[in-house]
């Protein structure tokens, strides 16, 4: 049986196969992009505006900083592969945007090859399977 | 020194020893009242006040701090109060007494924390949360505390050029610094070696870089001014709480902090003058009205050994960029310029969540009062304690004598 591709949350991210790109809330009063998106509130102190368009966020940036897991996370962590095998994970730095991003970088990036600065691009890839599904997760890969 | 308007006196320290004992939270606090209620030589009847710091990893009873601490105590009538701050949950509860004795609604407060800890790395609260960003940050990145400590560490290492020994010497010093702690839970020398050859947890942070969980228990006894003035225990001269720091991060808020997913966006509005933990510590020293350059000692939260690194930086004894070399040239090991953690640190003790705030203050009273045996800042007048919790907690206490 095929399963079913599904995003592990809704609505962070477009799963466009050429582009994917997290999606942010821009305020119609303000400006002000968030990520994740603000719903209810302007994270700007000054701004007392309650909506918010969807903004896509920029889909490359530079490194901030990186780490890997070498030991597998507490649930709600799903782990992909039994054994667990480590992962890298890194905040991004969006120029446009002002923002630092999260996000695991895609299986097999070498950390030892990392820098503050790297270009990076973003990239859809699987979180975890189960029985019936197949969830996606934004993640982050050394720009070519 | 004189009376600020704000002080209130700390009448009475105690502690717990922290360790993985596997009882019931209730028990460590109540031994840490108790211990703090015979240093100030008061007993619980004189107490008008409680303000529990609440764990919220041991059901009910922890979420209701004040009460249970009270009940266990043997009800007697007394106000309480409880609250939850993540890591700075005991300053907050500090902070909370404070302004019931300054407000004249009390004149003697006990502060209680105490905590439980489960084996391994904290986890979320259970069940499924996905509008919880502590749950979705497991959930979707399987980052864990020690990543967010780890993406602060690797960024000092990628823009100041520290090392993995410069991390590693943190570690060794805190460890030689706990040893004659009789609360501290590790109480043995450490070597680089040692640090650098435990297993990585998150790169490049290995698992003697980072402090684990611990069971413990901490009070303190505040009073005003003029109460700890009558009372004999304090021969008119107790250390004092000059400030108390609780402020939340600046918008936009551009380190990416514990547990989101992004910082704010810089991009309508520019960043404040201060970055969050700079103000902290900021918040403190002008309300105390005394700076960096008066302290005789700190206690800051080393969660890492790299975070240590930045807390000089943060609360003023160095330039960003120079914490490594304040490190290197001793100066805040003990007998140094400015000793750092001379209880030993998270390093010694790990972390016992709701407590933990509060052991920092028990710290300063012992160091501003002389009686720190074997671990003695000389001549100690003035120490700042610095944490930041969870969701943008900040917690700064500082102390005069």
């Amino acid at each position: 049986m095929t399963k079913t591709v599904v995003p592990a949350i809704e609505g962070w991210f477009t799963n466009r196969p050429d582009a994917p790109a997290l999606v942010g809330s821009r305020c119609t009063g303000c400006g002000t992009i968030a990520f994740p998106k603000a719903t209810a509130f302007c994270p700007n102190p000054a701004c007392t505006n309650q909506e918010f368009v969807d903004t896509e966020l920029s889909r490359t940036g530079t490194l901030w900083s990186f780490t890997n897991n070498c030991y597998q996370p507490p649930p709600p962590y799903v782990a992909p592969s039994d054994p667990f095998e480590p992962f890298v994970i890194a905040a991004v730095e969006l120029a446009a945007e002002g923002i630092v991003v999260l996000g695991q970088m895609v299986p097999g990036t070498d950390i030892t090859a990392l820098k503050a600065g790297l270009a990076v691009e973003l990239v859809v890839d699987t979180l975890f399977e189960d029985e019936e599904h197949t969830h996606m997760v934004w993640k982050w890969k050394v720009a070519v | 020194m004189s009376d600020r308007k704000h002080d209130v006196a700390v009448l009475g320290v105690g502690m717990h020893p922290w360790g993985k004992w596997g009882r019931n939270f209730v028990e460590y606090g109540v031994a840490a009242a108790r211990d703090a209620l015979a240093d100030a030589g008061i007993t619980w009847a004189d107490v008008g006040y409680v303000a529990g710091a609440d764990t919220i990893r041991n059901g009910y009873p922890g979420f209701i701090a004040g009460a249970t601490f009270s009940q266990a105590l043997g009800w007697k009538g007394n106000r309480v109060s409880s609250c939850y701050a993540a890591c700075a949950s005991g300053a907050h509860a500090i902070n909370i007494a404070r302004a019931q004795i300054l407000a004249g609604f009390c004149d003697v407060a006990l502060v209680v924390g105490a905590d439980t800890t489960p084996k391994g790395f904290f986890a979320p609260v259970g069940g499924d949360r996905p509008d919880d960003p502590d749950w979705l940050r497991f959930r979707l990145l399987g980052a864990t505390n020690p990543t967010y400590f780890a993406l602060y560490a690797r960024r000092r290492m990628e823009l100041y050029g520290a090392t993995r020994e410069d991390f590693a010497a943190v570690k060794v010093k805190n460890a030689r610094h706990g040893l004659a702690n009789p609360n501290a839970r590790y109480r043995k020398e450490v070597t680089a070696d040692d640090v650098m050859n435990s297993p990585t947890v998150a790169d490049p942070l290995r698992l003697l870089d980072i402090c684990a969980t611990s069971d413990g228990g901490a009070a303190v006894i505040l009073s005003s001014m003029e109460f700890a003035k009558r009372h004999a225990n304090t021969t008119g001269n107790p250390v004092r709480i000059a400030a108390v720091s609780t402020v939340t991060p600046t918008f936009p808020q551009t380190v990416i902090e514990m547990p989101n997913f992004a910082t704010d966006s810089t991009a309508m509005i520019a960043p404040p003058e201060l970055g969050f933990k700079d103000a902290i510590a900021a918040g403190a020293y002008e309300e105390a009205g005394i700076g960096p350059e008066d302290l005789s000692l700190a206690e800051v939260y080393d969660l890492s050994t790299a975070l240590e690194l930045d807390w000089y930086e943060n609360i003023g004894l160095c330039k960003p960029g120079e914490a490594e070399r304040l490190l290197r040239d001793g100066d805040t090991a003990l007998g140094g310029r400015i000793p750092v953690n001379p209880s030993g640190g998270l390093a010694s003790f790990g972390e016992a969540i709701p407590a933990q705030a509060i052991a920092q203050v028990c710290e300063l009273t012992w160091q501003l009062r002389g009686q720190a045996s074997g671990r003695q800042v000389e001549g100690a007048t003035a120490g700042i304690t610095a944490n930041q919790g969870l969701f943008g907690h900040g917690s700064a206490v500082l102390c005069v004598r």
